[in-house]
């Protein structure tokens, strides 16, 4: 199958000629006829003529000074604007809306040459970590149906699993790439705040959203980033700093790296099995020649407030657009899940409790930057679970409003101090079911985070495993 | 988790109308207990001492990011584009219920 390979080989493959542009969407469009129903990872998906005769098109324009992602298919979040292609952001408020622009993320990978095939399933508004609070019925897991594939990005990581597309556009708030990649066997990467536009992305919580590429190894989110990252004169709060060239740094000898491990991160509440095969990777890793040091975030239990407090704070106010007049439907169509956050977000902001509880996280926020860079001098990344169990039954969250907030205790944290995490496979429980674990580093240090993942990955190939739903 | 309910209906009825929600029975019967278990949870920030500290509301370090005050015609819709999703429109205007009464 063609799409088992990097990005890099299928670049090579397109100008050497051995396949085309318009073989590979036909290959997309052959997996998603055959798995889409069973998994329900897309909202929009993109007439397959017209993804068709666009490969066509690329296949002539294909030259020495294309870029790598020319003539690639992918996928994107239905939370990103795209231009006379319905965008929902999961919700029945957006159901029928048209947007008359495109986000910059889209634009830049159109720039590129890569093909659109199709807008994705996730938890309305970013709101969930399971791809169950849509309004467009739950995305499965491909490698066990009967499970929930993680979320909010939860048809991303599904599509890319089951090998519809090359790779994807995600975005992260508290988790939402992290969780289902790891869930789905697949790498994806939280950049840091500000690394890549926000432009055009729907918003749930403003200072938290990042915007990330998802991909089956990190050798191809190299790739992607390198084409999303960067300034951006519509995003104000896009970083001026220079975007390396991460594809090219990815095979840099690991030098003298030290990588720490909180002992908090890995207590009571983690499934043993994911505690086992992270400490397995962490054995794999020595052989890099990286140096393991126990260290400590005190602070760990107060990132499921900090997060639950900003983020629902934010997200209030950012829904108040949503007034069904100058488009979408009313404020009725919002779910549950979104309705409770909005109203405990209502609640944080409003007189008698703000100083209490908003003010209060912002301050805690505070204390957190301040022990992430503590730690951080201490190592340069530390390891830590991304899920504290591997993938759960559709149903088993969503009843209960409260569990369904602290499954996210792992990845919660790095989004308010702003920290770039890459989530990588390491391995499978004795079900079958994927783990991941994540890299996290300083402000800006994707470089050295992807060099990490690639030598991890060029012994290991847990990220080479797919779901035997598409191999039987 | 306690039962400890620290929302009653009446508040939740008061957020409800900040937030601009209309909630159907069903919801007003469980959102007391849901967000009350939720805000609990959340309550345990309070006991952090955070004297001194000052609150962070960005982690970009940029500070004041301005741009000329031009117009930025590439980013211009038309008016119809503008009104392309709107349900009530009356001669290129989005229409909205009155705010003033008699």
């Amino acid at each position: 199958m063609l799409l088992e390979k990097t990005i890099n080989k299928l670049a090579e493959g397109l100008r050497k000629k051995q396949f085309t542009c318009e073989d590979l969407v036909k290959e997309c469009y052959e997996n998603i006829e055959k798995y889409n129903k069973k998994i329900n990872a897309f909202i929009t998906i993109v007439d397959k003529e017209t993804a068709l005769k666009n490969a066509q098109e690329k296949d002539k324009t294909l030259s020495k000074s294309s870029s790598k992602l020319h003539g690639i298919p992918f996928v994107i979040k239905d939370a990103y604007i795209t231009k006379n292609t319905k965008t929902t952001s999961a919700s029945f408020v957006l159901k029928e809306y048209i947007p008359q622009y495109n986000a910059t993320v889209y634009q830049k990978l159109l720039d590129a040459g890569a093909i659109l095939i199709g807008k994705m399933n996730m938890d309305a508004w970013g709101h969930g970590g399971s791809s169950e609070n849509t309004d467009f019925g739950p995305v499965k897991n491909p490698y066990d149906l009967d499970r929930s594939a993680g979320g909010s990005s939860g048809g991303n990581a599904a599509a890319i699993a089951s090998r519809m597309c090359v790779f994807a556009i995600g975005e992260d708030t508290g988790g939402s790439i992290r969780n289902p990649a790891a869930w789905c066997n697949i790498s994806g990467l939280k950049v840091t705040y500000g690394r890549v536009s926000r432009y055009g992305t729907i918003a749930y919580a403003s200072s938290f959203d990042s915007v990330g590429p998802m991909a089956k190894s990190v050798e191809d989110l190299a790739v992607v980033l390198e084409a999303i990252a960067g300034k951006d004169k519509y995003d104000a709060t896009s970083s001026p700093n220079p975007v390396p060239k991460y594809s090219q740094e990815l095979t840099k000898t690991l030098k003298d790296i030290v990588i720490g491990i909180p002992g908090e991160f890995f207590n009571e509440g983690l499934d043993q099995q994911v505690s086992d095969k992270i400490m397995t990777a962490v054995e794999k890793m020595k052989t890099l020649g990286i140096k393991i040091k126990k260290i400590s975030i005190p602070l760990f239990d107060y990132g499921i407030p900090v997060y639950y407090l900003i983020g629902p704070s934010e997200t209030s106010s950012n829904l108040g657009r949503y007034d069904g007049i100058r488009y979408g439907q009313d404020r009725r169509f919002f779910t549950d899940e979104t309705a409770r956050r909005i109203m405990i977000g209502t609640y944080a902001l409003s007189s008698g409790y703000y100083d209490a509880y908003y003010k209060q996280a912002q301050k805690v926020r505070t204390l957190f930057i301040e022990e992430y860079k503590k730690a951080l001098t201490q190592c340069d990344v530390i390891i830590m679970p991304v899920m504290p169990t591997p993938a759960v039954k559709l149903g088993e969250l969503l009843n209960n409003p409260l569990q369904n907030l602290l499954a996210d205790i792992y990845t919660v944290s790095q989004n308010p101090v702003g920290v770039p995490s890459l989530a990588i496979p390491c391995g499978f429980t004795k079900e079958g079911l994927p783990i991941g674990m994540q890299l996290v580093g300083k402000m800006f240090s994707e470089e050295l985070l992807l060099q990490l993942g690639y030598h991890y990955q060029l012994i290991t190939d847990w990220h080479k495993k797919s779901p035997s739903l598409i191999n039987k | 988790m306690s039962k400890k309910i620290l929302l009653t209906k009446d508040e939740i009825l008061h957020l409800a109308k900040l937030a601009g929600l209309t909630l159907s029975d069903s919801q007003l019967a469980r959102l007391p207990n849901d967000l009350s278990s939720v805000i609990e949870y959340m309550s345990k920030i309070k006991s952090l001492n955070t004297t001194g500290v000052k609150e962070t509301t960005q982690v970009t370090n940029l500070k004041n990011v301005f741009r000329e005050d031009e117009i930025e015609k590439e980013r211009m819709l038309t008016q119809e584009e503008a009104l392309s999703n709107a349900k009530n429109t009356l001669n290129g205007y989005f229409k909205v219920k009155a705010i003033f009464h008699n």
